[in-house]
């Protein structure tokens, strides 16, 4: 069972109190994409294991939507942030590098 | 005109804890920026309450005011004067971007007292319930089994809870179960020989 922390209203929130939002800071091809890129930004979905962003809205607390940095294998849940990012800010960064080492962001790598 | 009735004619039982339906309240909706000067005299001449810190109510008399998200407000006021309050309000909210809506008839509104009330509820929510985590003024929304309520504590053995109207009968019955006589798991009760923080 997940708890994250909301970062909106500042609750701890239980899983069952949330509503997934599958995977974050996803980057969209709209309109003049080649086929390619809008099929892989409706269709192609990370499924590490290990650390992933996530989306998360806190339904039945505040309504409103925020990140969370997790680990799909342990549930360690490294941070919770804004969902106003379009990438992981540092100190989530930080915060993951502390516990895994040698990890690296997508776009880093 | 029909004469308004709430959705269970305040309907009570009595078990573990006493469980009423509170009969009609006047709620009021407010949503826009909390920061707003406008809004936050809309919020607090409507409620004659102060402006509450996040996750937590202000009551005063009749009125209350309810922290529900960052940009969102709930104003407790007595029913017959939620329309007029309404009113008020979008007076002195004038053109700043914000919502007053009365959704009195949308809601229900309940209320579990005695010792056992936070055992009822820590049966239904997911939620800190301990003396040390949950305590008269602060607020919380979130869901009873299968349904979104927002509860919060009147005094150490009192609860307010507010859900959706059309889900009242439900909720009471969720109420009724948890208070059911010799249902009692005494988590809350003071354990002999408990090491204190455990």
């Amino acid at each position: 069972m997940l708890i994250l922390h909301c970062p909106n209203c500042g609750v701890d929130a239980d899983e069952t109190e949330l509503a997934p939002g599958g995977q974050a800071h996803l980057k969209r091809f709209g309109p003049g994409s080649s086929d390619e890129d809008f099929h892989d930004y409706l269709f192609a979905r990370e499924n590490p294991r290990g650390v992933h962003f996530e989306r998360w809205r806190h339904a039945h607390g505040c309504g409103k939507w925020f990140h969370a940095a997790r680990d799909t294998a342990t549930l360690e849940v490294f941070a919770t942030y804004s969902a106003q990012t379009t990438e992981p800010p540092q100190a989530v960064l930080d915060a993951i590098a502390a516990r895994r080492p040698g990890w690296t962001w997508r776009h880093e790598s | 005109m029909s004469e308004p009735v709430s959705a269970l004619k305040g309907a009570s039982f009595d078990g573990l804890a006493h469980v009423e339906e509170c009969g009609l309240q006047g709620m009021i909706t407010l949503r826009g920026a909390l920061s707003a000067r406008a809004v936050q005299k809309a919020a607090t001449v409507a409620s004659g309450a102060s402006l509450p810190d996040a996750n937590r109510a202000n009551m005063a008399g009749e009125g209350g005011l309810c922290w529900m998200s960052p940009d969102e407000l709930l104003i407790l006021c007595p029913y017959p004067r939620a329309a007029e309050t309404v009113e008020t309000m979008r007076k002195t909210l004038g053109k700043t971007h914000a919502l007053a809506v009365n959704v009195s008839d949308a809601r229900a509104m309940f209320r579990v007292s005695g010792g056992a009330a936070r055992e009822v509820l820590a049966k239904l929510c997911p939620v800190d319930l301990s003396p040390a985590a949950f305590g008269p003024g602060q607020f919380r929304r979130t869901r009873m089994a299968q349904i979104a309520a927002a509860i919060w504590m009147e005094d150490d053995e009192s609860f307010g809870i507010v859900c959706f109207r059309s889900v009242a009968e439900y909720a009471f019955n969720l109420l009724k179960a948890a208070a059911q006589p010799g249902s009692a798991v005494g988590v809350f009760a003071a354990r002999p020989g408990a090491i204190s923080g455990d």
